[in-house]
């Protein structure tokens, strides 16, 4: 079993003279649910967006390690799967073409009936053959889940995981996070008390003023 | 590379089905070439002045077409899925391949036309002509990837491109010139070296610079 460690040393981010956060170290392990809470503009999804290698902190480290080696920056993005309100898949393909281009442009094997069985985790076997731009903001919302499981990622990462989902979808995703967290790192970052019910730890991210 | 490849593919399929670049670009071809005839009439022009023209119109169609390469990911929302997916050398490859393949099919669309329209369009040394077309165009799709991509992230995309590619390209446009004259008069490969060593080296330093530029663009 692969033994992955996150750590964030002294994270410190700003957007021109407003600081979002300041100095802010953790440790997250594998087999562990972690809950990132805090005020709507504190600077939770900033913070999941450092962790993921999408945008850069001011100040500060984060590293990914795996089996105490640290991962390189150029072979990151295989190791992590993220889901996000705002994060968009292509309305152009359908289903089954967006995971087949997610796994050829990552560099991993695109197995079609591992691919189907995501898509029946998600609901969506069903319409797999339709262009995503006729699916409904819940539908797109379970499509980012296979998107971000397809190359079974060591780290998942949730920013408001329930966002546009149903009684039914939220169950789903509940179950996945359950589930995932037994033997991978996940980190859930959201207001909502019962996306949190899960995590092992909840980190809080206070609101910072000015410089 | 082969990462890239399937980006190439992936944007090539959108393309076939959004149609954001290919419809522009062939309007452009249309109305541009169609601006020019008319303007000449029957008037006899030198072999010159059309040589001069070919690349008015293809600096102008790549000004219209190649910065889709990155604003239609920005406009569509789509940057932060490629953020994830892979590293900011393999997303440049594959958008530089895209625009690579672009480049090309609009470029030889523009010269057969202007061949056919244009009796004054005479090339005598054919194989110079093809050489600095190769390499110009190499030229022309780097710097306008690169480019896209810086202006992605800005707010006024549509003027700040051709702001910004006019006085990247014009050193290449200069020589590209340079030797459209020279395959026009029939002059040898010898008497062409310089030239064709600065459409080279045009090349490889935009190449490099944009690779070194990229990583900073593409993460915020």
């Amino acid at each position: 079993m692969t033994n992955y460690k996150l750590t964030v040393d002294n994270l410190t981010k700003t957007f021109g003279r407003r600081i979002i956060f300041k100095d802010l170290s953790y440790s997250f392990e594998n087999n562990h649910i972690y809950g990132v809470a805090g005020r709507n503009g504190s600077g939770k999804s900033t913070f999941v967006k450092i962790i993921a290698n999408i945008i850069s902190p001011t100040k500060g480290k984060v590293s990914h390690n795996i089996n105490n080696k640290e991962i390189e920056l150029e072979k990151l993005a295989n190791h992590i799967g993220f889901v996000a309100p705002y994060l968009v898949l292509y309305d152009e393909f359908s289903a089954i073409e967006n995971l087949y281009y997610f796994c050829k442009i990552r560099g991993i094997q695109y197995n079609i009936d591992f691919a189907k069985l995501m898509l029946k985790d998600v609901d969506l076997y069903d319409r797999r053959n339709d262009l995503v731009k006729t699916y409904s903001s819940g539908m797109k919302q379970r499509l980012k889940y296979a998107f971000a499981l397809i190359h079974s990622p060591s780290l998942l990462i949730l920013d408001e995981p329930t966002s546009n989902l149903d009684t039914y979808g939220k169950d789903m995703v509940y179950n996945f996070i359950k589930e995932y967290g037994k033997t991978k790192l996940v980190i859930v970052a959201s207001n909502e008390k019962s996306d949190l019910k899960e995590c092992s730890q909840i980190i809080e991210i206070e609101n910072y003023k000015s410089l | 590379m082969i990462k890239s490849f399937y980006l190439l593919k992936k944007d090539w399929h959108s393309e076939l089905r959004t149609r954001y670049a290919i419809n522009a670009l062939a309007m452009f071809i249309l109305v541009t070439i169609s601006v020019i005839l008319f303007s000449i009439g029957q008037e006899k022009t030198s072999e010159y002045l059309t040589g001069g023209l070919l690349w008015v119109v293809i600096f102008f169609s790549a000004m219209s077409g190649l910065s889709r390469a990155f604003v239609s990911e920005e406009e569509r929302g789509t940057t932060l899925t490629l953020q994830l997916l892979a590293p900011p050398s393999t997303i440049f490859s594959g958008k530089l391949f895209f625009n690579i393949v672009l480049v090309f099919l609009m470029n030889v669309v523009i010269t057969i036309l202007y061949a056919i329209l244009f009796d004054s369009f005479i090339i005598n040394n054919i194989l110079l002509f093809i050489t600095a077309f190769i390499i110009g165009n190499i030229g022309i799709a780097v710097s306008s990837t690169i480019i896209a991509a810086i202006i992605s992230k800005a707010g006024s995309k549509g003027t700040l491109y051709p702001v910004l590619s006019f006085p990247i390209l014009l050193p290449l446009i200069l020589v590209l010139l340079q030797l459209t004259k020279f395959s026009i008069d029939g002059k040898s490969f010898e008497d062409s070296y310089a030239e064709i060593f600065v459409l080279i080296s045009y090349d490889v330093i935009m190449t490099t610079a944009s690779y070194l530029l990229f990583d900073f663009i593409w993460k915020d």
